[in-house]
């Protein structure tokens, strides 16, 4: 790992914020879980250690860094408009936090996993829910993201998570999943 | 014209197979929606038994069934039936007259010498008083047996009355879904086209889409997802053999065949974007039609091998497209509702179903390449995958409603629509090519 000076930054307590505070979250990705906190003891060293979160974290005897991507991290959804691959700049804010840990890390793969709503013809979604990885994909490559890190994939309109027919439901359906391998 | 009340006036639902036992899932239910308002009166009169065994399929009611489906025949009742001749020589035109039949169907079942049934028919209009015609058809190899021998006396009368071939002893292929989440179970399935007798083809814990038949109906492609990976496969009926024919980086999907039936018409992405490509079928090499950074999909080879029709969205938003075969300029032929997607031509290449987007949801329309007028046939808000059947006079598609998905068909003048539904989701269908 090319990151190996900045270990001695790390401080075991702040493996432990991360570890917590994805607990807290609930989170149901254990690889991604894994991969977070590796990443807190080795990337993105050069922010303001004496950060207000130190205070939410009574047992720390003293300040530890924080990384400011890692709340941003947390979001692997991106959600889309209908017909759309379009990344709002909230979601641009997402998948550039998500490259720069891969960045930080090029031994970690992902996959984008790009879906649709149930409205059009499948094929067509299949081809949209492509373009919609790929958007995300773009972003991280301009980034300079390895391309060996990253595979976009596309499930159209068959893996829905709600399986409504109203608009919301389609909202959640227009996604593309980020997924940490 | 008591009788056609008696028809009109509510849904007919026939059950139909319960009785196959072998079947790996349930039959499709068949329900027609559509009335049956001008459908010519015809009589059929309980076939004779002449093999003196009991007989696994009831003949006379496979073509009343098939007729009456059809939307264009309206069969008498059988308590209805005021007499039963067994032969030509019995027959009093002046009894059909009365009960104000069109056409009356007498004939038998009997055996053939050397194996199997022959099915004995005659078909009499009853104004002209005259035989029409009249067949002897013999249960054949193929596993269909005496219903497929019935199928083929219901394509034999309607083709003598209407003009144009039956349908009946088609098939269709389409895909279902049963479970939810990680225990999902994707069937590619091929029944009947009245959806009897379905068997699966294909078996897959991942989706399955787009099927597509070879022209000379022994092939099936489809697309398979593995681990999101997709390929197009070749599934050959009689064997059970599947080749892998097109597995790239991206997505392979979309197949639909050449006339001659050597080549698939796709659409692949792993040049980027979604681009149309002819593949060899017999080596796998790839001819590029098109290349534009929009989404190029769901092509369908012109029934004549000149010309294929595909989706695109390079002018904005989805549309049909037709470009030659050989490659060349893209020409859009669709431009009603918001947007046009899935096209497949008719058999005489002159329309082109389509899935239609506008204010009410998306429906099935069908394009009139000459008058470039759509005709839309069917209600939305959520109907997909239209396929014509070889006479293209009906169409067969998928819709959404409350319990997942299921089949419909309609006829292309959009009079009458049947709804062909069962447990789990149905999808994807596409009617399959005259059997050879």
């Amino acid at each position: 790992m090319k990151t190996t000076t900045l270990q001695g930054i790390a401080k075991p307590a702040t493996v432990a914020l991360a570890v917590a505070l994805l607990a807290a979250c609930g989170s149901k990705d254990e690889q991604l879980d894994q991969a977070a906190t590796q990443e807190t003891t080795t990337a993105d060293s050069g922010f303001d250690t004496g950060s207000a979160d130190a205070n939410r974290q009574p047992a720390q005897p003293q300040p530890a860094p924080v990384d400011p991507d890692a709340a941003l991290r947390e979001q692997r959804t991106l959600y889309f408009a209908f017909d759309s691959a379009e990344l709002d700049s909230e979601s641009v804010k997402v998948v550039r936090a998500h490259g720069r840990y891969l960045l930080a890390n090029p031994g970690i793969r992902i996959r984008l996993e790009g879906h649709t709503d149930e409205r059009g013809t499948r094929e067509y979604n299949v081809a949209l829910g492509e373009r919609r990885a790929k958007s995300v994909e773009r972003v991280m490559l301009l980034q300079g993201v390895a391309r060996s890190q990253l595979s976009a994939i596309s499930y159209g309109e068959e893996n829905p998570v709600d399986l409504g027919h109203t608009e919301s439901a389609w909202a959640k359906n227009r996604r593309v999943e980020i997924q940490y391998r | 014209m008591m009788f056609k009340r008696l028809f009109v006036s509510r849904p007919v639902i026939a059950v139909l197979g319960l009785l196959l036992a072998t079947a790996s899932h349930a039959d499709l239910r068949i329900r027609i929606d559509g009335g049956a308002v001008g459908a010519k009166p015809i009589a059929i009169v309980p076939f004779v038994n002449n093999t003196g065994s009991q007989l696994d399929t009831d003949v006379t009611k496979v073509i009343g069934d098939d007729l009456q489906r059809s939307g264009l025949f309206e069969p008498l009742p059988e308590d209805a039936m005021i007499a039963r001749p067994a032969g030509p020589g019995d027959v009093k035109f002046q009894n059909w007259r009365a009960v104000e039949v069109d056409h009356l169907v007498i004939g038998s079942v009997n055996v053939r010498p050397g194996g199997g049934h022959v099915v004995r028919f005659h078909l009499f209009d009853v104004y002209k008083a005259e035989q029409l015609i009249a067949f002897d058809v013999p249960t054949d190899s193929r596993s269909g047996g005496l219903r497929s021998a019935a199928h083929r006396v219901a394509d034999y009368i309607y083709e003598e009355v209407t003009g144009i071939p039956g349908v009946f002893d088609t098939q269709i292929a389409y895909v279902t879904v049963e479970g939810k989440g990680p225990s999902r179970q994707f069937r590619l399935v091929v029944a009947d086209a009245d959806g009897y007798a379905p068997k699966t083809v294909v078996n897959s814990s991942e989706p399955l889409l787009s099927p597509a038949w070879s022209p000379d109906f022994r092939k099936l492609a489809y697309v398979a997802f593995e681990d999101g990976l997709t390929s197009i496969y070749v599934h050959e009926l009689a064997t059970g053999q599947a080749q892998k024919l097109v597995s790239k980086r991206g997505h392979n999907g979309a197949p639909s065949w050449s006339p001659d039936g050597r080549e698939i018409v796709a659409s692949l992405s792993h040049q980027g974007s979604a681009d149309i490509y002819r593949v060899n079928v017999a080596n796998g090499k790839l001819t590029r039609l098109t290349d534009s950074s929009a989404i190029d999909t769901e092509p369908d080879w012109s029934p004549d091998g000149s010309d294929i029709l595909f989706t695109s969205d390079r002018g904005g938003k989805p549309q049909i497209y037709i470009i030659p075969a050989s490659g060349g300029r893209a020409t859009r032929v669709s431009f009603e509702g918001k947007s046009n997607s899935r096209g497949r031509y008719s058999a005489d290449g002159k329309q082109i179903a389509l899935v239609n987007y506008d204010d009410q949801g998306y429906r099935i329309g069908v394009l009139d390449l000459d008058s470039r007028q759509t005709n839309i046939l069917s209600r939305g808000p959520l109907d997909e995958s239209p396929s014509f059947a070889p006479n293209g006079a009906v169409l067969i598609y998928a819709r959404q409603t409350a319990n997942g998905g299921e089949l419909a068909t309609v006829t292309s003048d959009g009079r009458v629509r049947q709804r062909l539904s069962q447990t789990g989701s149905v999808r994807e269908p596409a009617w399959s090519p005259y059997l050879k």
